[in-house]
């Protein structure tokens, strides 16, 4: 035991001495947050949009002020006809331009019935479809104003509640997305490269005929850094409770475990790649080219893994982000109790647990 | 130029030598280009629907038929109270819950106004917005057929003003993710791998000691770079035909602009991003911490690229910062030409901005890279 706490003191002595490793791993993922917290929102604002007046007349000037007047879209252009649409989307200026028919406002009073073209540039179909809902609303609206609201018979009226989030904030959404990501991208990346990197020195072979168990230079590996991330995800926590408002509904303390528990799961991911990994260059390649994307896209951070194909669907459940993030949720936002996310949690254990069981067969206590 | 060829040679061998990398750089970017481009959506589907019927009643029942039709709606679960509605949703198995109350046949039909209560898991803000929406449609429709049935001539006709919203969609009629995706995608891969590789490069010999025998050969300090960096471009260019073949041919995802347009750009961009790894190369000491600030920048760079989510909707200091972001540009010119058949003239903007950048950050890593210790 005695030697095993040198060995774990040699380590810590390793990573503070490189201050400037230690500066990048406390720094990167607090500059991250801060970043990420503010700038990413998959909410709409702002879009720029043109508009083809072919009418100008009251109805369509009263349309435009509206739209205009609305937080989604900054009016940037008006153009003078058809053949200006093209261009404006081919250089990217504008998303959407809206088309108001010949004779709008007479259409209106005599035949009760105007129409507005609505093209989007649908190359990026999300931010299209959105912009065809928020105008439509917006005529919607105006239309409702012509008409006096008056009130059509036989009217169901239906009142929606959001809860969990009741403003639709995009934070809520992304605050656990960026930390699940940070905490599991740090914590692969810094084990396997730690481990491969004695590998390639030559300095492992030290370590193996040392008198120290290899189970225990690998443990004494993986010491330093569960603390280092301990630290990394109580700022990250703290910062998303003081500077992003995120309301902590469950138990501090459940979600704290919750997350050493991730911690391990990522630490032990690292412990497998690098038994595989042969040199810090592959370790990295696989830590980072390999995990990056996927844990970004399928583990239910930005895209919602109900829509995906059934395929991929199951191919998210390996994903040990995807449950972690359930579990932060759970327990930042719904505010429930541990028999609501025991089954995650086993999730997680079962992973861990396997990642350790593979990472003992493939590692190799001899050199070639 | 025999120098440059020399090195070139020895990057190449060492990169096909290592056989463990090999699958790295080529395969696993593609696979990932192939699995990864279906998942990307933000289409809302298969939405976990449940309802609470206090009324049972002819109309309450038809209205949740509209909803088990509906192809965006799943109906999971009905509740009797609720308390039940409430766990699930706590668990997390239903993502809607409609309450049709107690009377709400008969107050459609004797006051002629009914309520109804939706409440919906809004954790996922987007996509709860787009929830409220379907559900208010299906509740509209139903709403108009019922009117249509109740309403006799002898009311009087009611008329109101109406204005017809016509969408259309350009460059992407039916709303396909993976037009959108495939390229954005294969952008992102085609930056990883070659920010990667050229970030560990040079610090890797410098970590096992084999830069200092470098340094010591007559190489100039251009030649030695250049020969370098000329792998890492090529394997760059090498991944984006590959992509583009997969996007055609697995994904039919339309090239409509100029391949020679496309292949002129990312040849400059890609020497912003070996710049980019050079630079980080030099001022680190060991692989891991290179891996780290290449990492960190990996990450913002694809997080605010408006891949994933638009970037005017950022506050404008963020929109500032993207301004610095190459993939914001990469992918804005893939889209451009690709998906809308833009010219030459139309990225102008961009072309300049990457060929500035490419400038400077080779600049910067030219100057920077010392011979000498």
């Amino acid at each position: 035991m005695k030697k095993f706490i040198g060995f774990v003191k040699k380590e810590f002595y390793h990573i503070f001495r490189d201050k400037r490793s230690l500066f990048i791993l406390f720094g990167m993922p607090i500059a991250q947050i801060m970043l990420f917290g503010f700038a990413i929102t998959n909410e709409i604002n702002n879009v720029d949009i043109a508009i083809l007046d072919n009418s100008k007349d009251i109805n369509t000037q009263e349309i435009i002020n509206e739209i205009s007047a609305s937080k989604y879209f900054s009016i940037q252009q008006m153009l003078p006809n058809d053949a200006a649409i093209e261009s404006s989307f081919k250089k990217g200026k504008v998303k959407a331009v809206l088309i108001f028919e010949n004779n709008f406002s007479k259409k209106l009073t005599t035949k009760n019935k105007a129409t507005v073209q609505i093209i989007t540039d649908a190359t990026d179909p999300n931010t299209a479809n959105t912009i065809f809902n928020y105008t439509t609303a917006i005529l919607q609206k105006y239309v409702q104003k012509i008409n006096n609201h008056t009130q059509m018979p036989y009217q169901i009226n239906t009142i929606s509640h959001m809860v969990y989030n009741p403003e639709l904030k995009s934070v809520y959404m992304f605050v656990p997305g960026v930390m699940t990501i940070i905490l599991m991208l740090v914590s692969a990346i810094m084990t396997s490269i730690s481990i491969t990197r004695e590998k390639e020195l030559g300095t492992m072979e030290v370590l193996l005929v040392s008198p120290l168990k290899p189970y225990l230079v690998i443990i004494g590996k993986v010491v330093p850094y569960i603390f280092l991330s301990i630290i990394n995800a109580t700022v990250i926590i703290l910062l998303s409770i003081f500077v992003f408002k995120m309301p902590i509904q469950g138990s501090l303390f459940l979600l704290g475990a919750e997350s050493i528990l991730f911690i391990i799961t990522a630490l032990s991911l690292g412990i497998l790649i690098s038994t595989v990994a042969a040199t810090q260059q592959t370790a990295m390649m696989m830590s980072l080219a390999g995990l990056m994307l996927p844990i970004i896209i399928l583990s239910g951070f930005i895209f919602p893994i109900s829509s995906m194909p059934l395929p991929l669907q199951i191919l998210s459940n390996i994903i040990p982000a995807k449950w972690f993030l359930i579990i932060l949720k759970e327990l930042m936002l719904k505010g429930v109790g541990f028999t609501f996310i025991w089954k995650e949690t086993l999730i997680l254990i079962g992973m861990t647990l396997f990642f350790i069981m593979l990472s003992i067969k493939k590692y190799k206590i001899r050199l070639e | 130029m025999k120098t440059i060829l020399y090195i070139v040679q020895k990057e190449f061998k060492q990169i096909f030598r290592n056989k463990g990398m090999l699958p790295i750089i080529f395969v696993m970017p593609l696979i990932q280009l192939i699995i990864l481009s279906n998942a990307a959506t933000f289409e809302v589907k298969n939405i976990k629907f449940s309802f609470i019927d206090f009324d049972q009643s002819t109309y309450s029942r038809e209205l949740v038929s509209k909803f088990e039709s509906s192809k965006y709606f799943n109906v999971v679960d009905d509740f009797s109270s609720e308390k039940e509605a409430k766990t699930a949703m706590e668990k997390g198995t239903v993502d809607v819950v409609l309450e049709i109350p107690i009377n709400f046949e008969r107050n459609l039909l004797k006051e002629k106004k009914a309520d109804l209560s939706l409440t919906i898991d809004a954790i996922d803000g987007a996509a709860a917005g787009v929830e409220n929406v379907y559900v208010n449609q299906i509740i509209q429709s139903f709403n108009k057929k019922i009117r249509l049935n109740l309403h006799s001539p002898t009311n009087g006709t009611y008329n109101p003003k109406t204005i017809e919203s016509i969408p259309s969609f350009w460059y992407n009629q039916t709303l396909n993710y993976k037009t959108y995706m495939v390229p954005g995608i294969l952008v992102l891969l085609v930056t990883m791998i070659t920010l990667f590789l050229s970030g560990m490069n040079i610090v890797r010999e410098k970590e096992i000691g084999t830069l200092e025998q470098i340094n010591v050969t007559p190489l100039k300090k251009h030649q030695f770079i250049i020969g370098k960096l000329f792998p890492f471009w090529i394997i760059g260019l090498v991944l984006l035909t590959i992509g583009l073949v997969i996007a055609k041919v697995l994904f039919n995802v339309p090239i409509i602009g100029s391949l020679v347009l496309m292949y002129f750009y990312t040849s400059i961009y890609i020497l912003v991003i070996l710049g980019i790894g050079l630079f980080i190369s030099n001022f680190t000491e060991t692989q891991q911490q290179a891996m780290f600030i290449a990492w960190f920048f990996m990450v913002i760079f694809i997080l605010m690229s408006g891949l994933f989510t638009p970037i005017e909707s950022m506050p404008v200091w963020a929109q500032y910062i993207t301004e610095f972001n190459p993939i914001k540009y990469f992918v804005q010119v893939m889209r451009m030409v690709m998906l809308k058949g833009a010219g030459f003239s139309d990225i102008i903007p961009q072309l300049s901005k990457t060929l500035l950048y490419a400038f400077l950050m080779n600049g910067l890593a030219v100057i920077t890279y010392k011979k000498v210790n």
